[in-house]
């Protein structure tokens, strides 16, 4: 209870004292390319694998005369838009990202330059964490958008390629009942995960103490509890939302 | 001037600082030395406000550190210059970016002030050649100059130095040593540096305090230290053979 308590103080120092605009506009940024614009080449290849899988395992599975083949596209669609780009994009992001953020922090605060900040009068909290959550924020929606897309599009190359499913019957499928709501759902989510990521590994990064050692628990630690928090958030907003 | 007063800091009911004052004068260098685990560190980072005494007090000037507003307290930190153990420079800028930041993110000079300002800072230091390069690429005696840079950007009137000559080779440790006693005369600094290096205490010790066990134990200045009549201080200077020898 203490840590969850430490936690929502140091969030409260975020939004202390702060710097200059022009500061935070330049420290964004530059973590919008860390966080946001590093991370496109691993969403880009677990998203596409994830898709194609989902296709042929859908299609593995629909084996009912009854059902239209064009449902595997339906459900690789859905399945991808509620729960496989946002979720599984933020957990792979919880882990480059998360463990990144921790490490990052967690040397900065071992070699004093955490020190150096605070010793200046500047709100080291403020400047080294709030750009980085709210980077997270504003990118990692932009991930899981371009996840959904290559998730849907790594399906179609899969279920085309080895025949499960025809162009025509696929592209029907992504179009049948489509419920434009959903796409609102998986946006809210990774605005979620992202300052959950952001916020839990800049924590975990903050507060460490000691060397080398204790900067890699802390990183794995910032994973860990950024998975767990992922996946309850992920039940709270499909109870909430849906 | 700095006066601390009555300086007390415990750490898990244990004590390790037992009623410290002292006054550190403008435009001499103040040593604080001890062995390891003595306090030092704790003593200097309770001066510069990143660990709060649980009693005592801390004067800038007659500004108490720790019993004044934030505005106060805001200025008295922008006074004050440091100098870390390792530099603390931030890996991801470069030399000239690291002197450069504190003037980026305290003032509102012009690009042109602020570059005329660091490259000054950095002739003074003797690295106007390595600007452009990381911290990574630079060797541990010019961490500390870029550091030494870093802190004397903002014109601070209070200069603290923890150990500036620790994993430095002896000449490197005497340049330094020069640097940080040449730039406190120069800018009537008052300095204090947190030490271990015998050499420093012969050559630069203006005004010395010896801690021992989280008490000091005394206060003088480097000609009078040898003379010294108190054991545990004796045991500390004399723990090197040579300087046995020297005294014998």
């Amino acid at each position: 209870m203490s840590v969850i308590g430490k936690y929502f103080i140091f969030l409260g120092t975020l939004f202390g004292k702060g710097e200059k605009l022009s500061v935070y506009w330049r420290r964004l940024m530059e973590e919008c390319v860390g966080i946001g614009v590093s991370s496109i080449f691993i969403v880009a290849i677990v998203s596409t694998f994830i898709g194609a899988v989902s296709c042929i395992q859908t299609a593995y599975n629909l084996v009912s005369p009854i059902i239209p083949i064009s449902t595997v596209a339906l459900i690789v669609r859905d399945m991808e838009i509620l729960e496989l780009a946002p979720t599984i994009t933020c957990i792979v992001l919880a882990g480059k990202v998360g463990s990144n953020i921790a490490s990052e922090l967690g040397t900065m605060r071992i070699t004093e330059q955490i020190d150096a900040l605070e010793v200046m009068g500047i709100n080291s909290s403020s400047y080294l964490v709030l750009p980085k959550v709210v980077a997270a924020m504003l990118t990692f929606p932009m991930l899981v958008i371009f996840s959904a897309f290559l998730g849907i599009f790594g399906g179609y190359l899969a279920g085309t390629l080895t025949g499960v499913i025809t162009e025509r019957d696929y592209l029907y499928g992504i179009r049948d009942s489509f419920v434009p709501y959903n796409i609102f759902f998986m946006c809210v989510k990774p605005f979620v995960f992202g300052f959950l990521i952001a916020s839990i590994s800049s924590f975990k990064g903050f507060f460490t103490s000691g060397g080398a050692l204790e900067v890699g628990k802390a990183s794995t630690q910032a994973v860990t509890n950024s998975c767990i928090s992922i996946l309850i958030a992920d039940y709270l907003l499909a109870q909430l939302l849906l | 001037m700095i006066e601390i007063n009555n300086i007390n800091k415990a750490f898990n009911g244990k004590e390790v600082l037992k009623g410290i004052s002292s006054q550190f004068k403008k435009g001499e260098t103040n040593l604080i030395i001890g062995g390891s685990g003595t306090g030092k560190s704790v003593l200097l980072k309770c001066m510069i406000g990143l660990v709060k005494p649980d009693q005592g007090s801390v004067l800038y000037n007659g500004r108490d550190f720790y019993n004044c507003d934030k505005e106060t307290q805001q200025s008295i930190r922008r006074e004050m210059g440091v100098l870390f153990q390792g530099g603390a420079l931030f890996d991801s800028k470069t030399v000239e970016e690291n002197v450069r930041f504190p003037l980026d993110m305290l003032t509102s000079q012009s690009v042109e002030e602020k570059q005329e300002r660091v490259a000054f800072c950095l002739q003074r230091v003797g690295l106007e050649q390595a600007a452009k390069r990381m911290p990574s690429e630079i060797s541990g005696g010019m961490k500390k100059r870029v550091g030494i840079a870093r802190a004397i950007v903002m014109n601070p009137a209070y200069l603290f130095c923890d150990e500036p000559n620790s994993g430095l080779d002896p000449l490197t440790s005497v340049k330094i040593d020069e640097l940080i006693k040449e730039i406190t005369e120069e800018y009537q600094i008052t300095t204090i540096i947190i030490t271990h290096d015998m050499n420093s205490v012969m050559e630069i010790g203006e005004n010395i305090m010896f801690l021992y066990q989280g008490s000091k134990l005394w206060e003088g200045v480097n000609t009078d230290i040898t003379k010294t009549t108190v054991p545990e201080l004796k045991e500390f200077l004399f723990s090197n053979k040579l300087l046995r020898e020297m005294q014998a």
